[in-house]
């Protein structure tokens, strides 16, 4: 059971109060864009083992879609962050160079 | 090998059973073969069988990370149906039930098939005109199924409850040449088959890498050393990621957990499977007597093998309200499996941007019921390096081209 904390509302909870919405920070890629790229943004996922960005949402909570950064293999969630970035933000970048040096970074 | 048969067990029986030998040898691996494939679950298995025993290649190797049929093959719930809706999934999917049939025959192994039926139930007015106009699909493409009613329902599973409190049942879509087969003897009569025609099945023998020379695998870096290959299969299911991110490409597939579970052991009280796909459970009853439950995947990227305990509670709950005799059961053992999901919830089977590797995976929830099948088609792709009729609707380059095989709305849920 994952334990996920809200960066909106603030509220920390179990994975049930929440809904799971796959990889985070894709690069959208819509109409006049090259099939190659809408294929890619459309299907590929990168589905690593170790450090995963995803999306999830407070869908029993305050309802707001948030980001958060977690381990696939041991299912450690390292942080979770608000939505309005493209990139993980420093300091949560940094912790978990420092729990996953093997980790080929972001 | 010898053959097993009723007259060798009379004939062990008369000398203490020391005459039995191993199923299948572990050899250490040579440095090169003709195939290599990646996976010793049913898949990987099924395609080194074909490719022996219908293009007669018998050079290959099947390496596999922990031990045979030690992923998905042993941690699925058995089911065996082919009533799909679209044309490529029922074709493929109907191969394998066909196979099915006579596989004991076909490797002197019993895998138990046992062909006792499977319903899906309808228990909303969408989900009946689904199922009835999968029914006509069926119907066109030669797959036997029929919509039956709720008191035919009732008849070949007295212990359901019809009138849900929630969802009551309105029919069901029933194939009868469906059912179940014993999932390690699959992989296990496989493997047999393939020692048997002289390859080689290596366990406990991890890829770490995948030597590439202008656009063509050279040979797979493992735990006991370099193996060099004219062709490289990868049937790895869930980790179908990690290694085509060795191999250098990305793939449509996301892996998440999907867990089943199975009860103490009660009398013979139900002889068919039956599917709730609206409350999200599955059940049958294993020949040991244990109830074989199944559900839904958990929603997040996932490689532990284990799942989420609400989704279990769930899947449960859903069972209770369709079978109430079920309540007071006690749970015996609880299990997971990655499964790896495609973006429209059928299988590939493709070439890649590599010439000479293949890529079996994306079977999700449903591969156990697809292995002779998925090998057979696999076997071909990679004997000839162009897919057979089975195979060609599967490639991956559909996701680029948009000729989805959109199983997710006939079948996202029980697959």
């Amino acid at each position: 059971m994952l334990v996920l904390t809200c960066p909106y509302c603030g509220i920390t909870a179990e994975e049930t109060e929440f809904k799971p919405g796959g990889e985070a920070h894709l690069k959208r890629f819509g109409p006049g864009s090259s099939d190659a790229d809408y294929e890619s943004y459309m299907f590929n996922r990168k589905n690593p083992r170790g450090v995963h960005f995803e999306r999830w949402r407070h869908a029993y909570g305050c309802g707001k879609w948030f980001l958060a950064a977690r381990d696939t293999v041991t299912l450690e969630v390292f942080g979770t962050y608000r939505a309005q970035t493209t990139t993980p933000p420093a300091d949560l970048v940094a912790t978990i160079a420092q729990k996953r040096p093997d980790w080929e970074g972001v | 090998m010898p053959r097993y048969s009723a007259f060798a067990i009379a004939r062990e029986a008369f000398r203490q059973h020391s005459g039995w030998t191993q199923a299948w040898k572990s050899p250490e691996p040579r440095n090169a073969y003709d195939v290599v494939i990646v996976g010793a679950g049913g898949h990987g298995l099924a395609t080194a069988y074909y490719l022996g025993h219908r293009f007669g290649i018998r050079n290959v190797a099947v390496i596999e990370k922990g031990w045979l049929g030690g992923g998905n093959t042993g941690r699925n719930t058995t089911i065996i149906r082919s009533n799909y809706l679209q044309d490529p999934s029922a074709a493929i999917y109907e191969k394998s039930r066909a196979l099915y049939e006579t596989l004991s025959q076909q490797l002197n192994y019993n895998i138990m098939f046992s062909p006792r039926g499977v319903m899906m139930l309808a228990q909303t007015e969408h989900e009946k005109r689904g199922y009835l106009r999968t029914e006509r699909a069926n119907a066109l493409q030669g797959v036997e199924t029929r919509f039956i009613s709720p008191a035919e329902v009732k008849k070949l599973c007295p212990i359901i409850n019809l009138d849900g409190p929630r969802y009551p049942v309105l029919g069901a879509l029933w194939q009868p040449r469906g059912g179940t087969a014993r999932h390690d003897a699959v992989a296990w009569g496989y493997a047999r088959a393939c020692s048997d025609m002289g390859m080689h099945i290596i366990e406990q023998c991890a890829v770490t890498g995948i030597e590439r020379i202008n656009g063509q695998v050279s040979a797979v870096n493992t735990t006991k050393g370099r193996i060099a290959c004219a062709k490289l299969g990868i049937v790895v299911a869930g980790h179908s990621g990690a290694l085509a991110d060795m191999a250098g490409f990305r793939l449509p597939v996301e892996s998440v957990a999907l867990q089943a579970l199975v009860s103490e052991p009660v009398k013979p009280c139900m002889d068919v499977v039956v599917m709730a796909n609206t409350v999200h459970g599955y059940m049958s009853q294993s020949d040991k007597g244990e109830m074989v439950i199944g559900g839904g995947a958990d929603g997040f990227n996932n490689y532990t093998q284990r799942g989420s305990w609400h989704h279990i509670e769930e899947t449960v709950r859903a069972l209770i309200e369709t079978f109430p005799m079920i309540s007071r059961l006690k749970m015996l053992r609880q299990w997971g499996g990655i499964v790896d999901m495609t973006g429209d919830r059928s299988p590939i089977i493709s070439k890649t941007p590599l010439g000479n590797c293949f890529i079996n995976c994306g079977w999700g929830t449903g591969g156990f019921k697809a292995i002779p099948g998925s090998g057979w088609a696999m076997a071909e792709l990679i004997a000839k390096g162009e897919p057979g009729p089975l195979a060609a609707e599967f490639a991956m380059t559909r996701f680029r081209e948009g000729r989805f095989i959109d199983e997710s709305v006939a079948a996202g849920v029980a697959h």
